[in-house]
């Protein structure tokens, strides 16, 4: 399924929707001006708020091709960009050289071309089969070093990739750009300005409720609802890793699978580890604590609907 | 809009061509950049572009348009909110805001700047070796406007400039120490005639130079690097008398290597960094001295190493950070908070090392209740007996395992004293 960029911030909104991503209208203004002026979107947030999901979303929502580059510390050239396929290489040296027939400039055109080079995603990213653009998703930039990161600018500033053998590798069709960063490390400001930045925060709860509808619809009204506001009283609680909407969503899919209903406090204490990563936050909330907020959730709850 | 149009300061109104988006949005970039944002031409032509893509549908599209393109840091988005609203809604409310804070850029302006460099100047020109020694004392002035809290004494320091002497040792001090760096193995290869592993591609390169009857083996090896340093520095009243050597040293170190992050704390934390990487060391501490607030006063440790671990831990303690603390570890706080930050601390480093410069006295025992507290959770605790120059601080620094610096030494002559 093919679609054309949206025309406008409405659109957007429809777009993304329509592959079950709940956006505000803060990222759809900033995903369609993306697209729209060719820039690379830079998003940073915690963990877990969806800022992957974009990029895939957005594949999937207008029939393109997602290449994926997850960074790391040391990534390289070899490995990100192109590598040349050496044991052919070697065997073409040897074939040349039983047949007799070494011409020195010949050969080193023949060993450098493009039959030998393998190609790695950002080099995949260029080519654009059929004049579809691929979305190319470089995810949690913050991993890699510096030096990565230096490279990259020629990528995203040009679109293109100088192999020094070969040639320069000019996008015919520029790809649909997605960096996403944890900011375990600050990103480097002149590769920040040149993409549309944009902090992925918390959902409000309305829209978390809407992101859970969207992506845990098996989960019954009710519970659907205390678990958002309970995952919202948590979030204001003094923790040192706060619950993202991916734990949001993977604690309905667990309550699911127990077959509750309805939040008690046992259930929370027992399934904590789906929302806290951390030691000492799972102390902090079991028992007395988790109980606490759940009756404060339960009766804000309970006058809304008697409201 | 308002009855000045061609008002400088807030939008100018429509003119008969039908909008004046380019102009508003150069006086709306220059207000950003006056306010710390830092906004090139080629920010505001991407702003332009962003406007004009069209479809933008009312006031809320129009604010994060220009928010994606202006801000690039989450810090930063206070700072457009506040200018956003008040230079696109009420131009008037900019006046009033500017008219507020005329007296306070007056007041600021009063004192005569010391220009950076001043006293190398003069040392320079005239020969000081007759002239009496200027007394070594830092200058501390209570800024009453700031000391709205009860439990903190909020002070402006003043740093007596930096000599020729002294800038020659800092430097001398910092050569030392690139004599005993650790550096740590990346995942990058460099190209060596020691390495163990086969470089393909120089390998097929040179190869072919020859026509390719003769493979030479090119080798290539692990390239090394130095890890990040996170430097925590105490800079409380019992610390006083050694901040301006600290600044000094850290000024050098921060200059010297990529990756240094430097914090200075005492009731709360201050990230320096920025302010450190300012060349002319004058200029940077009277930088320093601008954004600290807490000089000389209480120390809460815990209390600060959890903002630090909160707030700052998972952005600067990446790709195996060493820590260097600089703390007498007098914490007048509960022990239990201190006690929960550092393990959290140990376990995010690579490695702390802990240097406790108040321990003068060759009889030092590990009293306190916050150097107990502390103390199991590093890896190395280095108290220095005669901290007076930074050719000591050097050598503190240096990397190597000595047996006296095991923590657990001074736990244990605790424990049994």
């Amino acid at each position: 399924m093919m679609r054309d960029l949206p025309a406008s911030i409405d659109d957007t909104v429809d777009l993304l929707n329509s592959a079950r991503y709940v956006a505000d209208r803060a990222l759809a203004t900033v995903v369609f001006l993306s697209l729209r002026m060719g820039r690379p979107l830079f998003l940073e947030g915690e963990a877990g708020v969806g800022k992957t999901e974009i990029a895939k979303v957005l594949a999937d929502a207008l029939g393109r091709r997602l290449i994926r580059l997850q960074c790391y510390e040391g990534l390289d050239v070899a490995s990100a960009v192109y590598e040349w396929n050496y044991p052919a290489q070697m065997v073409e040296i040897r074939l040349a050289e039983a047949s007799g027939d070494i011409d020195r400039e010949r050969m080193t055109g023949d060993i450098f071309s493009e039959r030998f080079l393998i190609k790695r995603p950002l080099l995949q990213a260029l080519e654009a089969p059929d004049g579809l653009a691929p979305v190319l998703l470089i995810d949690e930039l913050d991993r890699t070093d510096e030096a990565f990161e230096a490279f990259l600018l020629e990528v995203l500033s040009d679109f293109q990739v100088t192999v020094p053998e070969l040639e320069t590798i000019v996008a015919e069709h520029p790809p649909i750009v997605i960096i996403t960063s944890n900011r375990t490390r600050e990103v480097h400001d002149a590769l920040k300005r040149r993409c549309l930045y944009h902090w992925v925060g918390y959902p409000d709860t309305a829209r978390e409720l809407a992101i859970v509808e969207a992506r845990a619809p098996e989960a019954a009204g009710d519970l659907a609802q205390e678990v958002v506001a309970f995952v919202q009283a948590l979030r204001g609680e003094d923790l040192f890793k706060r619950p993202g909407v991916a734990e949001t969503l993977d604690w309905v899919s667990a309550l699911h699978e127990l077959d509750r209903v309805a939040l008690d406090p046992a259930t929370i204490n027992d399934t904590l580890g789906v929302l806290l990563k951390y030691q000492d936050d799972i102390a902090r909330m079991e028992g007395s604590e988790a109980q606490r907020l759940l009756s404060q959730i339960q009766a804000e709850l309970k006058a809304e609907a008697n409201r | 809009m308002t009855a000045s149009p061609m008002s400088p300061q807030g939008p100018a109104g429509p003119d008969d061509e039908g909008g004046r988006l380019a102009e508003n949005i150069v006086h709306f970039a220059r207000l950003l950049r006056e306010a710390g944002l830092s906004v090139g031409p080629g920010q505001i032509l991407d702003a332009l572009q962003a406007a004009r893509a069209g479809c933008l549908r009312g006031r809320e599209d129009f604010y994060w348009a220009l928010h994606s393109v202006f801000v690039t840091a989450r810090d930063q988005h206070p700072v457009f909110d506040q200018a956003f609203k008040a230079f696109w809604r009420q131009p008037r409310m900019l006046e009033q805001l500017m008219a507020l804070m005329l007296p306070e850029i007056a007041i600021k302006a009063n004192p005569p700047k010391k220009r950076s460099g001043e006293r190398r100047l003069g040392e320079a020109m005239f020969d000081e070796a007759n002239a009496p020694r200027r007394e070594q004392q830092q200058e501390v002035e209570l800024d009453a406007s700031f000391s709205f809290s009860a439990d903190e004494l909020l002070r402006r320091k003043d740093f007596e400039q930096m000599s020729v002497e002294e800038q020659a040792e800092a430097r001398a001090a910092i050569a030392r120490l690139r004599l005993d760096r650790v550096e740590v193995p990346t995942r990058r290869f460099t190209p060596s005639h020691a390495g163990t592993r086969v470089d393909l591609r120089r390998t097929m390169r040179s190869s072919l130079r020859s026509g390719g009857d003769l493979i030479d083996l090119q080798w290539r090896a692990r390239q090394t690097r130095e890890p990040p340093l996170v430097v925590l520095c105490d800079i409380s009243g019992s610390m006083s008398g050694y901040t301006r050597m600290f600044l000094h040293f850290l000024h050098a170190l921060t200059n010297d290597r990529d990756r240094v992050q430097v914090f200075l704390f005492g009731t709360r934390l201050t990230n320096i960094t920025r302010q450190l990487e300012r060349r002319d060391v004058d200029e940077a501490l009277d930088a320093v001295s601008e954004t600290v607030e807490d000089w000389s006063g209480g120390t809460r440790i815990g209390h600060c190493l959890r903002e630090f671990n909160y707030l700052w831990a998972r952005r600067v303690l990446t790709q195996g950070a060493h820590v260097l603390i600089i703390t007498d570890g007098l914490d007048r706080e509960d022990a239990g908070d201190l006690e929960l930050e550092m393990a959290r601390l140990k376990r995010a480093a690579r490695r702390v090392v802990w240097l406790n410069p108040l321990l003068r006295f060759d009889g030092f025992e590990a009293r306190a209740r916050g150097i107990r507290t502390m103390l199991p959770h590093v890896d190395e605790f280095r108290p220095v007996h005669n901290l007076e120059s930074l050719e000591d601080l050097a050598s503190a620094l240096s990397y190597s395992r000595k047996a006296e610096y095991d923590p657990r030494r001074w736990l244990e002559k605790a424990r049994a004293a």
